[in-house]
């Protein structure tokens, strides 16, 4: 039955794996696209990206210099319950591996007045869920401001459909995404509520690249998605080019007869997150 | 391949004026950090007195935010933020002298009439790309502000370090003319 301090020491772990280390699906994604962009400015971004993985690994330094702020999801199982103290013993574990990796602080103390920095990467931005089953899975974000900049919500009338959902996915990319550090990401949240269509959005992320849609109507919609977003003509670093994203990753849910949510979270090229099993 | 134009500062800030969108650029010399926080703190000073405080007249702009030291290098990691956040102040420091900014990200109309007024120019790096950015920085110097933390000015001498025009003292956008070329390329 895992403690609040196993899934704290889960969360510092995954932390400098997360910043220095790109994911193994994200690197092989971008090796993929270097061998077909057709710019030659876009292979050279490319390059330097797959070169920048490089050196963060061998070096241990941060893969990007936005070390973000740690979103942290824990599903817990039937038997985990660890009580009060999770959030202090997160936000400790935060503070110790932003310490200790020597990563940015790039928390403000509030959004609104007092914008001065906690100095600590704390406070954690924690959910947590139930789910079946023992021990408690830990997911681990690290979030950069420039990708989260990029993202927006919408509450769309049910009529617009899925036609309307592509036009808002598409809009909200077409202007904002040159800042969020293409080839980018898409999580795309349709459904749920005005405050967990961003979370479905944002869980899109953790997916592996490549793996299965979580439905034949969401590996459809991702599709349409993908090459609607590459045929804008952002490309790498924005500098124009076939490759604006990676993978598009949707993700739906239950809503209001009266409502159609819509949510898209931006990943930057670097996409760090890291899922651990706690037992 | 296109061979990269090595730009030595401030010696050649002349020659980034004559660079056009598109170039790629090895960049060597002093470039000054400034993000957020400092970019109020040297508008409140211009607003005060009337120019650029530190000398900053004729100097580069690179919006950043490094990672403290690591591996043996004066800064972990370090590339480019949003340039479009400093939109606010660039037409004013661009009118107060600075040369040219390093950031990424498409910037407002405001910043490329700037550029074009003043002659100076918006260059590019690639955002993600800071462990590798980092290897290109050789020293760094404190020069104000260091209760900010990563938000302070700081001067950081680079060698080599990879850029692309963005936006040229012409006023050409790469962001716009670069997108246009390939979207229609994609249809």
């Amino acid at each position: 039955m895992p403690t609040a301090a196993d899934i704290a020491g889960a969360v510092r772990s995954a932390i400098a794996e997360a910043a220095c280390t790109l994911r193994g699906d994200v690197r092989e994604a971008v090796a993929a696209a270097a061998e077909t962009e057709p710019s030659e400015r876009g292979r050279e971004v490319l390059a330097q990206l797959l070169d920048n993985a490089r050196v963060a690994r061998q070096d241990r330094v941060p893969l990007c210099q936005d070390t973000g702020t740690v979103w942290v999801w824990v599903e817990l199982g039937e038997d985990a319950w660890p009580g009060h103290g999770l959030q202090p013993a997160i936000d400790a574990a935060v503070a110790a591996a932003y310490r200790d990796n020597s990563l940015r602080m790039s928390v403000a103390r509030d959004a609104l007045g007092d914008r001065s920095n906690t100095g600590d990467n704390t406070p954690a931005f924690v959910d947590i869920t139930a789910r079946p089953g023992t021990g408690a899975t830990v997911h681990v974000m690290l979030k950069g401001g420039g990708s989260d900049n990029a993202s927006a919500l919408a509450m769309l009338d049910p009529a617009a459909g899925e036609a309307g959902v592509r036009a808002f996915v598409l809009e909200t990319v077409s202007a904002r995404a040159t800042g969020a550090c293409p080839p980018i990401v898409v999580g795309v949240g349709i459904g749920g509520t005005f405050d967990s269509v961003a979370k479905l959005a944002k869980k899109a992320l953790l997916r592996p690249l490549g793996s299965p849609a979580p439905s034949p109507a969401a590996s459809a919609l991702e599709a349409h998605l993908l090459a609607d977003i590459n045929a804008l003509g952002i490309g790498p670093a924005g500098l124009g080019g076939a490759t604006t994203a990676l993978a598009a990753h949707v993700m739906s849910a239950p809503c209001h007869i009266a409502t159609l949510p819509v949510a898209v979270n931006l990943g930057c090229s670097a996409m760090r997150s890291v899922t651990i099993e706690v037992p | 391949m296109t061979e990269p134009v090595r730009v030595c500062l401030p010696r050649d800030a002349g020659l980034l004026r004559t660079l056009a969108a598109g170039t790629h650029v090895l960049l060597s010399g002093a470039v000054y950090t400034a993000r957020d926080a400092t970019h109020a703190r040297l508008a409140a000073e211009l607003e005060r007195t009337g120019e650029l405080p530190f000398g900053l007249a004729g100097a580069v702009l690179f919006y950043a935010g490094p990672t403290p030291p690591a591996a043996g290098r004066p800064v972990g990691s370090v590339g480019p933020t949003t340039a479009r956040r400093m939109d606010t102040w660039t037409p004013a420091f661009l009118d107060a002298g600075i040369v040219a900014t390093i950031g990424k990200g498409a910037r407002s109309e405001r910043v490329r009439e700037a550029c074009v007024r003043n002659r100076a120019v918006y260059l590019a790096a690639v955002g993600g790309a800071a462990a590798l950015l980092a290897t290109h920085v050789t020293s760094v110097e404190p020069v104000a502000w260091g209760e900010l933390g990563t938000e302070a000015l700081v001067r950081m001498d680079v060698r080599d370090f990879p850029v692309w025009v963005a936006i040229d003292a012409e006023g050409h956008d790469l962001y716009a003319e670069a997108r246009a070329e390939w979207q229609a390329a994609g249809e």
